[in-house]
């Protein structure tokens, strides 16, 4: 699939959010204006604070901007309601944080299996799908262990299986190797890129290293707030 | 959508082994102590209540000594046979005056032995304490008089020596052991009849020197009638005639205490002053003096007693409400601690694609099956507790069912109102407020 620039998935426009209030306010965003086309793999980049969390984790329905447009798929994200954004996020969004977010004390595969339960997919089903998750990020094996008795690279990757065993149209990671060395990092770097190759789900990638970034098809710079550049 | 619901919330109580434990536990303790309780402090109520039932009406208890209690300071006068004679002769409205002593000794048949309270009497002994003979007969005239080695013995008394054997007709030897006397506390050296041993049946051919023996025929066993207000068995006792016991055990004239039954509609103050007065003169006291007796009426006795049974009751249901708070704090405790994950727990749900209300339904479910499952073995665990204890204490099993419901409620909705309201606050937050909470 390539890029389709006319009818973008995502689209900001003059996004901002602020921290605090009166004297104390922080300027998170001070207006990004982005698009994001299906199947696009796009690499965040910027110096720390510059705002890529934040950004990212309105991208994700998991926060609300101040003000500005957020449309996903041509709907204007701002304007739904709780529920409805929950919806968004469980039929249409997989998201990988940096610090994995498991359940702790709960199998890898039953972590795997949670969002389906919420999709209302059946026990068989299930399975099955969290099974091949496990197996497409390399855990065939490892099912039933828990966060606690996996390594970071191995939670790292139980989160990215939490993510795409949804099939979701679109994947958010942030800093989704800032944990791991190169070896590993590369791993997961290849392992994305093929979910972006042979079965085009759109990934949105924050990250601090070059070597990582190179792996995406373009890069987008913050600093302090704003969009630098975009190649 | 609610077995999936019921899925998450038992995989959450799987995970959580020890949260779950001390919920459980938390309930369990508030509710059995409770139960138990305020079931015991009912059964005795109940038990004083059956006892005021089954009481003669109207009987007056004299002992010597100024208090309650028959011996209990030395010194005191013991009564003689010829007080009891006055006290019927004199006073009119009487229906019977009984003379009575008593003191524990061990009654030996075959190659059973036992010990029990043995009772000296004569027939209206019967009348006042409202017992009746299940078996035999009560004494004759002459066997009154003689001191007949004959005894009228209780329900315990005969299964403990006798079993399932038929008991009248056979004989009993009672070894009396002068110091366990109850009633002869003033005259001591008294085995000088007994060591002499020239008893119809001279069975006697042990040791025990000091102490009397006497072997009689059982005549009458008397009906049962159980535990007493101050928690004796009633039942656990040999009545011989009072001459007997005077000379064959106590070997002393004394009577330990009068019990008088005044006729049904007499008022007994008017009945207890004239006793009152009488044994004041018997008694060669100036009107300076103190009393050295007192006269009782029993029902004062049952009312002190039964409103110490209910402020037994009350002191119990205080202390019971105490641990059901105490188990109420200890989950409260519980939930608040793991309040940090949990709300983390929350934001992961949310932010993979879990509405408000399911979450929150999976935190409902999750304290409900905890509360009610810990309310039950509450309830179990009290209801077997209390009815051994029951057993134990002797007293009688009383089933409350509104004390289960209110116990079991009040652990439920501490349970469910601590497991639920801190995720209710969770819930509303933005997933990433709630994985960001600290
Ligand atoms: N919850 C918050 N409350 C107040 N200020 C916040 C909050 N979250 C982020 N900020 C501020 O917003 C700015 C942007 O933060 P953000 O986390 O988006 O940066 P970032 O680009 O992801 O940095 P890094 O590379 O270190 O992860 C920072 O200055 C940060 O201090
Ligand atoms: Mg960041």
């Amino acid at each position: 699939m390539t890029s389709n620039v006319n009818n973008p998935l995502i689209e900001l426009q003059g996004l901002t959010k602020e921290y605090g209030t009166g004297q104390a306010v922080m300027h998170a965003l001070r207006g990004i204006d982005l698009r994001i086309g299906e199947g696009e793999f796009v690499a965040v980049m910027g110096p720390s604070g510059s705002g890529k969390s934040t950004c990212m984790n309105i991208l994700g329905c998991l926060d609300t901007a101040t003000a500005g447009a957020y449309r996903f798929k041509e709907v204007e994200v701002n304007r739904l309601s709780r529920a409805q954004r929950t919806l968004l996020r469980r039929f249409y969004i997989g998201f990988v944080f940096q610090d994995y977010n498991l359940l702790n004390r709960t199998s890898a595969m039953e972590n795997v299996e949670l969002p389906l339960i919420y999709r209302g997919v059946s026990a068989r089903e299930r399975r099955t799908r969290a099974f091949n998750a496990l197996e497409t990020v390399g855990l065939k094996g490892w099912e039933t262990h828990t966060p606690g008795e996996l390594s970071g690279g191995q939670q790292q990757r139980v989160a990215i299986a939490r993510a795409i065993v949804t099939k979701p149209a679109i994947l958010f990671a942030d800093e989704p190797t800032g944990n791991l060395d190169t070896a590993r990092s590369r791993e997961i770097m290849e392992l994305l890129t093929g979910l972006n190759g042979e079965q085009g789900v759109t990934i949105v990638m924050v990250t601090h290293e070059p070597d990582m970034a190179a792996y995406a098809n373009r890069i987008v710079l913050f600093r302090d707030g704003l969009v630098e550049s975009d190649k | 959508m609610l077995w999936n619901t019921v899925l998450l919330a038992s995989r959450e109580i799987r995970r959580n082994v020890l949260r779950s434990v001390l919920t459980i536990l938390g309930i369990v303790i508030g509710v059995s102590a409770v139960i138990i309780m305020v079931t015991i402090g009912g059964g005795a109520t109940v038990q004083v209540k059956q006892q005021i039932a089954s009481m003669g009406s109207n009987l007056l208890m004299i002992n010597p000594g100024k208090r309650l209690g028959p011996g209990q300071s030395t010194g005191n006068i013991p009564f003689k046979r010829s007080d009891a004679e006055a006290i019927a002769s004199d006073i009119g409205s009487l229906s019977a005056v009984a003379a009575t002593s008593s003191q524990s000794c061990k009654a030996v048949f075959g190659n059973q032995n036992w010990s029990t309270q043995v009772t000296g009497s004569d027939n209206p002994y019967f009348t006042v304490t409202n017992r009746s003979i299940k078996a035999g007969r009560q004494f004759t005239e002459s066997e009154a008089r003689s001191g007949a080695a004959v005894c009228i013995i209780g329900e315990t008394v005969v299964n403990k020596l006798f079993g399932s054997q038929d008991a009248i007709g056979e004989k009993i030897r009672l070894n009396g052991t002068s110091s366990s006397s109850t009633t002869s506390t003033g005259s001591s050296g008294s085995n000088s009849s007994s060591s002499t041993s020239k008893d119809s049946s001279d069975t006697t051919s042990g040791s025990g020197t000091t102490s009397s023996k006497l072997s009689c025929e059982v005549i009458g066993i008397l009906e049962a009638k159980g535990q007493s207000t101050m928690g004796t068995d009633q039942d656990d006792i040999v009545v011989i005639p009072l001459n007997t016991y005077q000379r064959r055990i106590a070997g002393s004239q004394d009577v330990g205490f009068i019990q008088v039954s005044v006729q049904e509609g007499v008022p007994t103050e008017k009945v207890q002053q004239d006793i009152w007065r009488l044994l004041r003169v018997r008694r060669h006291l100036s009107p300076s003096d103190d009393d050295n007796f007192n006269v009782m009426d029993m029902k004062e006795i049952v009312n002190m007693l039964t409103g110490t049974t209910q402020l037994l009751t009350a002191l119990l249901s205080a202390v019971a409400a105490v641990s059901l708070l105490v188990g109420g704090i200890g989950i409260m405790n519980i939930m608040l601690v793991s309040v940090t994950e949990r709300t983390r727990e929350i934001g992961i749900r949310l932010a993979i694609g879990a509405l408000e209300r399911e979450v929150l339904m999976q935190f409902l479910v999750e304290a409900v099956v905890l509360s009610s499952f810990g309310g039950l073995i509450g309830i179990v665990l009290a209801l077997a507790g209390s009815a051994w204890l029951a057993g134990m204490l002797r007293v009688p099993f009383v089933f409350n069912a509104g004390i289960v419901v209110v116990a079991f409620l009040f652990s439920a909705t501490v349970g469910v109102i601590f497991g639920y309201f801190p995720a209710l606050k969770a819930a509303r937050l933005d997933p990433i407020e709630a994985l960001r909470h600290e």
